[in-house]
Parts: C-alpha cells; sequence; structure tokens
C-alpha cells in the first residue's frame, strides 16, 4: 500500500473502467489509488469478441500505434443457425484496416494491463493482488474509502469509484445494486484454440493484421443467448453467451453447447487441428438501461459492469467502450466533484447527466427494449429456424415440381416452426421500433 | 455444515504457473464428412446430454479443458456451500450451470463443492434460489484464476 492511509480517491478495480476513471483523476492531478483483486489487471476479466477503439481518442491520441491488437477486425459477419444449417450476413470494408480503425481483437491480458498502465503513467498508484473487502463510511453513511484484505488495509479517500465488476460487492452493500437479478445476466463461456497464423488467414479469408468477427444466433440449444467467433493474431476464441435464469433450466452443461458449436458444420472448417490453449468462462450483465443501478451515493459512484453498461442489442455487443466511456465520465465527475471540495450525492449526480450526453447513456436509453425482444422466445427458438427454412426453399431446384412462389415458402417456414403471420408482422414492427 | 472436498480425481489445476498447450486437438477425425458432423442436439431434438458430437469430434475431456486454467488456489474457501441447505433443494441448478463443473450431488441429497477450479464468475449464487446455501465472496488478492487470453 502506499504510505498515505489516505488519497484523494480511491479506484476498485483496475479493468477498462477503472483505469479510465483512475487516469482521469491523475491528470486531473488528484492522488488516487487504483486497486486490483488479480495479480495483474485484466487477469480476471473475459470479453467476447470485439473492442471499439475510438473511445481511447480521450485517452491519447494514435493509441492504435501502441495498444496491443491481436487483430483489426475488417470483416463482420453475422451467421443465423439450425443444427444443420446457417445464413451468413457477411461484410467486410477496407475502411475498418486503418486508421482509426473500428474494432479489434485482443487478449484482456494484454489490453488491461496497458490501459492501467496510461493511468500509471499519468500518476495513479496501482495497487494489485489486493482485495476491497468493503466500504468504510461515516455516521452519516457516507462512504469515505475501503476495507482490503491487506494487514492495516483501511484506506482513506473523499471518494470511491467501484468498478469492481459484474458481481460489484460494492455498489450491493451500499445498496445501490438491489439483490441481483437472474434473468439480466448471461454467462459467456470461451475457449482460445491454437492455430497458425497463415492458416487463420487461409481459412477467414484475410491477411496480415486483418481480423474476422462471426457473431451467431440460434446455435445455443434453445437457451436464449448466442454463439461468437473471432480472429486473434495465432489464435481463434469460440464460445457462447447463454442466458443464466434459462441455463439453469436446460439442464444442458456449458461446456456442452461450445462443443456443440464447434461441431457444427458451418464452424467446424474454420476450427479443424487447432488445439485448447485456454477455456474461461464471465458473467456479463445484459440488462440494460431499465435494470441499471443508481450510479451514485455519497461519496461513491459506479461504472462499467459493476454499473450494468455492457450494451447487448443483437447487432451491437459491445462492452470494453462502455466501460471505458463510463470510467472516464466518473473519472471527471470525481475531479470535478474534489476540486469544488464536495464529494456529496449531489455534486456526484452529474455523472448520469455527463453519460447521457455521450454515447454510454445514449445508446443505452435508444436501445432499452433490445435485450428483451432479442432474447425473446421467438427470437431464439424460433426465427433461425424460419429464417433457415425460407432460405433453403428458395435455393433448393425443386424440378420436375415448379418453383413455389416466395408468399408459400414463406407461409411454409413460419408454419413448419410455429410462428404465425401475424406475429411475424408484430415482431417485424417492434424491431423496427426498438432499433429505430 | 460445510462440505468441501476434493472430489475429482486428477486435479491439474494446482499448479500456478501460465498453462501450456496443447491440451488436444479439435476434431480427432481427418474427414469430417466422412463422419457425418450432424451435431447432436439443438433446440427441434431437445438437446440433453449431447455427447455424441463431442465423442465424434474428440473434444476434451473435462479434466483436459479445466487443465488449460491457470488457478493460483488459496487456502481459504471462498465459496461455502451449507449442505443442509441444500438437501432440500428441487432444481440444483449449481449443478448443471457452473462453467467449471464444481458442484455434485451426494448420494444422501447434499450438494459437494470444490472452491479451487472456480472461474469466480457468480452463475450458482445467482441461479441458487435457496436463502443462505451459497456464501460467496472473492478469493484473497492475487488467488484464484488468472486469465491469460480472456
Amino acid at each position: 500500500m502506499p504510505d498515505a492511509d489516505r488519497v484523494d480517491a480511491v479506484v476498485v478495480g483496475a479493468g477498462p473502467a477503472g483505469a479510465a476513471a483512475a487516469l482521469e483523476l491523475a491528470r486531473a492531478g488528484r492522488s488516487v489509488v487504483l486497486l486490483e483483486r488479480g495479480p495483474f489487471p485484466g487477469s480476471k476479466n473475459v470479453y467476447g469478441g470485439v473492442v471499439y477503439g475510438r473511445v481511447l481518442d480521450a485517452v491519447l491520441p494514435n493509441w492504435w500505434d501502441e495498444v496491443p491488437v491481436e487483430r483489426w477486425v475488417v470483416r463482420r459477419s453475422t451467421m443465423v443457425m439450425t443444427p444443420t444449417q446457417a445464413l451468413s450476413i457477411d461484410f467486410r470494408s477496407e475502411a475498418w484496416g486503418s486508421a482509426p480503425y473500428n474494432g479489434m481483437t485482443t487478449y484482456r491480458a494484454d489490453f488491461d494491463r496497458w490501459l492501467a498502465g496510461k493511468a500509471v503513467d499519468a500518476g495513479a498508484t496501482l495497487v494489485t493482488s489486493t482485495v476491497a473487502t468493503g466500504l468504510l463510511r461515516d455516521e452519516g453513511g457516507r462512504v469515505i474509502g475501503v476495507r482490503t484484505d491487506r494487514a492495516d488495509g483501511e484506506l482513506r479517500a473523499d471518494v470511491v469509484i467501484a468498478c469492481d465488476g459484474v458481481n460489484s460487492f460494492l455498489a450491493k452493500e451500499a445498496g445501490l445494486l438491489p439483490r441481483a437479478e437472474a434473468k439480466h445476466y448471461t454467462l459467456g463461456v470461451k475457449e482460445v484454440l491454437a492455430l497458425p497464423r497463415e492458416v487463420i488467414d487461409e481459412r477467414f479469408g484475410v491477411h496480415g493484421d486483418q481480423g474476422v468477427d462471426i457473431e451467431m444466433l440460434g446455435c445455443t440449444a434453445g437457451i436464449p443467448g448466442g454463439g461468437f467467433l473471432y480472429t486473434n493474431a495465432e489464435t481463434v476464441s469460440v464460445g457462447v453467451v447463454l442466458s443464466v435464469t434459462h441455463l439453469a433450466e436446460a439442464k444442458v452443461r456449458p461446456e456442452q453447447i461450445v462443443a456443440d458449436l464447434k461441431a457444427h458444420p458451418a464452424i467446424f472448417p474454420y476450427l479443424r487441428g487447432a488445439t485448447v490453449k485456454e477455456y474461461a468462462a464471465h458473467l456479463i450483465p445484459e440488462g440494460g438501461y431499465g435494470a441499471m443501478p443508481r450510479l451514485y451515493a455519497d461519496g461513491l459512484l459506479i461504472a462499467g459492469d459493476a454499473a450494468g453498461m455492457t450494451l447487448a442489442a443483437g447487432i451491437w455487443l459491445e462492452g470494453v467502450n462502455f466501460a471505458i466511456g463510463s470510467g472516464l465520465a466518473a473519472g471527471r465527475t470525481a475531479a470535478a466533484a474534489l476540486a469544488a471540495g464536495d464529494p456529496s450525492a449531489a455534486r456526484l449526480s452529474a455523472y448520469p447527466a455527463d453519460l447521457h450526453r455521450s454515447f454510454v447513456l445514449a445508446d443505452h436509453k435508444r436501445l432499452r427494449k433490445a435485450p428483451e425482444v432479442i432474447l425473446s422466445e421467438r427470437m431464439q427458438q424460433r426465427y433461425p429456424g424460419l429464417i433457415a427454412d425460407l432460405m433453403e426453399g428458395m435455393f433448393t431446384v425443386t424440378n420436375p415440381e415448379p418453383k413455389p412462389g416466395m408468399a408459400a415458402l414463406l407461409r411454409r417456414a413460419a408454419k413448419r416452426n410455429g410462428v404465425s403471420l401475424r406475429d411475424l408482422a408484430a415482431d417485424g414492427l417492434k424491431l423496427g421500433r426498438v432499433f429505430r | 455444515m460445510t462440505a468441501r472436498a476434493g472430489w475429482r480425481r486428477g486435479r491439474a489445476g494446482r499448479r500456478a504457473g501460465r498453462p501450456t498447450g496443447p491440451a488436444g486437438p479439435v476434431g480427432g477425425t481427418p474427414e469430417p464428412a466422412a463422419t457425418g458432423p450432424a451435431p447432436s442436439s439443438g433446440p427441434e431434438s431437445g438437446s440433453g446430454s449431447g455427447s455424441g458430437s463431442a465423442e465424434r469430434f474428440a473434444d476434451l475431456s473435462f479434466d483436459d479443458r479445466m487443465a488449460t486454467v491457470d488457478f493460483r488456489v488459496g487456502e481459504r474457501a471462498h465459496i461455502v456451500v451449507d449442505s443442509d441447505v441444500c438437501r432440500s433443494c428441487t432444481t440444483r441448478a449449481c449443478v448443471t450451470a457452473c462453467p467449471a463443473n464444481l458442484f455434485a450431488v451426494r448420494s444422501d441429497g447434499g450438494i459437494l463443492f470444490n472452491y479451487e477450479q472456480c472461474f469466480e464468475c457468480g452463475t450458482c449464487y445467482l441461479v441458487c434460489n435457496s436463502e443462505g446455501a451459497l456464501s460467496w465472496t472473492y478469493p484473497d488478492g492475487g488467488q484464484g484464476v488468472v486469465f491469460h487470453r480472456g
């Protein structure tokens, strides 16, 4: 621990939210301790595919010259699947292959360590292998620091920023997060598989530092969620995201769903001969805008997954950028409150207002109905089959029978998958409203 | 009562070093077309065991899968299961949902739990519907799972 047992701010968790918050505080000239329970930043963290980097423009110019990237995503594919069929919508753009880029793949052990290093460079004190076990409060209930699991581990601060992740014990202790509801969470399960660089290039149709991200619907054994497959430099990562409540009811083990996805006829050719280098699992807060906790209290702010900031809106699946965006805003708000000598809840209420002006809560508010629609029963269990059957009907040549009309094919595919045309129209309208 | 036991044999996660692969190839069969790579499970077929495809494709054994993960095992069990509460549980959701497969049903209906290869994900306490059955904290600083490619 630092010599002084009192600092301006303590940030709990050196993931992207915490590193960003500590960076802003340090840049404002504040003394800040960044606590990390793992042996290094990123060691407890897992993500599912792509880090969208433009939020880093606020961290440093030309960040792309030094960020630890595996590959730059130039090809983005969305796959709708049944156990025996797959339809892909495949997009690629040369524009995504040069600065400022669009998305990157990375390892969190590298990326989070790099971003925390920026906070340290700016003057923050990083303390690893230390758990914040609770909040210190004064008689009025104001947060005045944290307890840690170190000897003499009390650390006093005028502001605490809890970036302690999806299970945030600090947000719960502060009463900001009511008892977690399982329905707002998904479980991500992932394997990282080694393949030679040239094999990845050939199979995915890329070269150099170009990468691919494939996101899938209909590959999770009827459990609401989805799948993903993306390229790193010399590995590929494959996994699924599963509704926790439905997983608990389904009596299917999560690694079995990954194994089935790896064996899918549309996925297996990408993975043949690959060896597993790391298996990982992590919870994801997917409740969105309506499930977020209160974001501040006297002396306390919360950011990142602790605040439920992951955006799970089907066609947009983003988390790390939202963590960074919320962390930067929390750090700015805390620095301004410290400058004013007033870290009260009233002063810290500037934080959500700041977030609403940025993409963080603007996107979440706009897409607040998306998680419910995306994880709905028809979207998850019926539409993948309907779409695949429609495509198979369109492209199967039935000679000597003449081609059936498109309307007949649609009716047939809908009926076979238990969808009424009225439901289909209603869901189309709903999707239009959600993504307007 | 606290239930703790190393019930899974051949634990590979005690070492603290960085994991070294390869742990096993995907697809032991060189020509997947010849074996008919139709997945064994899906929404319609009512997946359950689904182990068929895993065997066909020579997927990893669970112990080999867990052996790819770096765990720095602490002395203190950070999750404690009160098996007396579990005996009256009807769902046993933790047993199938835990991605590290750390929960097992005992012959007397209680639950055995092993904290050593825990991802610290929190799924077990989210799905647990028995108040007080699980007490959940993080491992001590620097201990527990360490992801290198997360």
